[in-house]
């Protein structure tokens, strides 16, 4: 019922998304309907190669959709300038930014610059929002570090700080979790349920750590061959949307403890 | 935070303004600093023959050197962001080529063609326009093609391939060239700041200051593109549009100041990492004016070495630069655990 009342940010509707050449068009996943409310942690989960990256790609308008309708604020997405878009939505990619001799305060001032003007000076407004971030994130004592000196998980919550000083409705995350150790993939992924709780705002994220996710999330998108289900853990657990994630001679899901098992 | 820098930037202005003054003084005459500033209120009726060196020949040469230097650490630094590459330049990048083979035609080009390059007149402004429309193009091509390869290291090679197509063409107009010809390209390769009228000055400032303008206005885009490019789309920067307006910048940039003063080298690739290591900044807004000062600095005194005090040979000022600039580039690289981008 709660649902109900809070604001869809993104939707999509009999959404299709692939490549398309000249001669050929290949689909990735068609009939996508997902419906993203206001202050939601929602995770993107499903085997390598299903079309996670696709899919966020396809959400961020990197790359255009094959067919369907897709909504940001109940706008159509294509029809979004530039500058429009980056002030409703906000990124965390997996490329390593160019320069690391940013420091930690220049590259979270960086998200402000689609609010700066020309040269993208600060304004009072801007640093506040800045620093209300590095608050939020808990990185005050990282603030003067230059950005070479940081470990792969500080990098990754700087990183993070930065779209939330973009002060976006909607933050999309891909594989924020990589390359980190067991205690940094649980803290960051617990740290973006807190910034969803506290600041309202929408955080999507694409992830391999189902059993977290179950545990963390709202609602998941859970993307398998047998098409794309988007729920809250308990009801997908239910539904049985994670036992045809894997082939089931090698990992089974276990319903009791909401978690995977090798069979041995 | 913009305190932080003042102090070395009054540094900087306070050396530069020096350098300029040691630079009109110091010639095969030396001229006294008191000199200096009286001959600039001198009257031209009656000029003394220092107020005449001074007022037509070392005035517009210093003027020169502070365009030359502050121009191609720039469109040096304009490169090293946009490609996201610590070894980019204009040189590297095959803009200096670019002029050259576009200078070559021009001089070389009539002995080979006949017909329409042999009406051209050159003149220093056709010399201008060839250069210009040889860098331009070139930084066209790399930029197609680096649109459609990622690897940043493969625009390198191609900026290189450019620099050899350049040298074979050369090399083949100069088989069919006159003594007189060859010789007139070969000292434009040279490099020389006091060629100029003040004429030229002038126009080469305009050009110079549409490009600065350019450049000054990318510093957001450029500071966006620290990030790399699909961050900088996510902060709703248009790609498209700054990549241009920073090509335009560097081809008019170095494009002018190589069919002016010459191709000279390193400048543009050394000026803009010696500042990261001072300054220790990436942001634009600092490098941009550091860079402006400090390329100014180094080509006035690479010209005054150039000049050899109180002699009368003057070297080739791109052997100076080279001198200078290519140990700076193997300290760099032997540094390179330091060297953050």
């Amino acid at each position: 019922m709660e649902n109900n009342i809070k604001h869809t940010i993104l939707e999509t509707k009999n959404l299709s998304i692939g490549y398309k050449s000249k001669k050929t068009e290949t689909i990735v996943a068609s009939n996508i309907n997902l419906e993203l409310k206001e202050g939601q942690l929602i995770g993107l989960i499903g085997a390598n190669g299903i079309g996670k990256s696709t899919l966020l790609r396809t959400l961020t308008q990197v790359q255009p959709k094959l067919s369907g309708a897709l909504y940001l604020n109940n706008k159509p997405l294509e029809s979004y300038k530039n500058l429009e878009l980056a002030q409703a939505m906000s990124l965390v990619l997996t490329e390593q930014i160019t320069s690391k001799n940013l420091s930690v305060f220049e590259l979270i001032a960086l998200g402000r610059q689609p609010y700066t003007n020309w040269v993208g000076s600060l304004s009072e407004t801007d640093i506040t929002v800045i620093n209300k971030a590095i608050t939020q994130t808990n990185i005050t004592d990282l603030k003067h570090k230059k950005c070479f000196e940081l470990s792969d998980g500080q990098l990754q919550k700087v990183m993070i700080t930065r779209a939330l000083a973009q002060d976006t409705d909607l933050i999309i995350l891909d594989e924020p979790t990589t390359h980190l150790d067991m205690y940094h993939k649980a803290y960051i992924l617990k740290l973006l349920q807190k910034l969803t709780k506290e600041t309202g705002k929408t955080i999507l994220f694409s992830s391999h750590e189902i059993d977290l996710a179950i545990q963390l999330c709202d609602s998941m998108i859970v993307m398998s061959k047998d098409g794309i289900v988007n729920d809250s853990p308990c009801n997908l657990i239910e539904q049985g949307a994670f036992n045809n994630l894997f082939p089931k001679n090698m990992i089974i899901f276990d319903e009791k403890i909401g978690s995977f098992r090798v069979i041995k | 935070m913009k305190n932080k820098y003042t102090y070395t930037f009054s540094i900087l202005i306070v050396i530069l303004l020096f350098c300029f003054f040691a630079n009109i003084s110091l010639g095969s005459i030396s001229i006294p600093f008191k000199s200096i500033f009286s001959s600039f209120s001198a009257n031209s009726d009656n000029y003394t023959s220092q107020e005449y060196i001074i007022q037509n020949y070392r005035l517009p040469k210093a003027i020169t050197a502070i365009l030359v230097g502050s121009g191609l650490g720039i469109s040096g630094l304009l490169m090293q962001t946009l490609f996201r590459n610590p070894l980019a330049g204009p040189f590297v990048l095959g803009i200096t080529s670019g002029a050259s083979l576009g200078v070559a035609l021009l001089i070389m080009g009539s002995s080979v063609f006949g017909g329409f390059f042999a009406t051209l007149l050159i003149s220093k402004w056709s010399l201008v326009i060839a250069a210009s429309l040889g860098s331009f193009l070139v930084l066209l091509t790399v930029l197609i093609v680096s649109s459609r390869v990622r690897d940043t290291m493969a625009i390198l090679i191609i900026g290189l391939m450019f620099g050899s197509i350049t040298a074979a063409v050369v090399s083949v107009l100069s088989y069919f060239s006159s003594a007189e010809e060859l010789q007139q390209y070969i000292f434009w390769g040279f490099g020389s700041l006091g060629d100029l009228q003040w004429e030229e000055v002038k126009i080469f400032a305009i050009i110079y200051t549409i490009g600065i303008v350019f450049s000054i206005g990318s510093i957001k885009a450029l500071n966006t593109l620290l990030l790399g490019e699909n961050y900088a789309k996510s902060l709703g920067l248009n790609l498209k549009q700054s990549r241009i307006a920073i090509i335009i910048a560097t081809s008019l940039l170095a494009g002018t100041i190589t069919a002016f003063a010459g191709p000279i080298a390193f400048i543009g690739l050394a000026i803009p990492h010696m500042i990261r290591q001072i300054f220790n900044t990436s942001n634009h807004k600092i490098l941009i004016p550091a860079v402006f000062l400090f390329g100014a600095i180094v080509m006035l005194v690479c010209d005054s070495i150039a000049q050899l005090p109180n002699t009368d040979y003057t070297l080739p000022i791109n052997a100076i630069t080279s001198l200078i600039g290519a140990p700076v580039v193997v300290w760099l690289l032997v540094r390179k655990r330091k060297m953050v981008f």
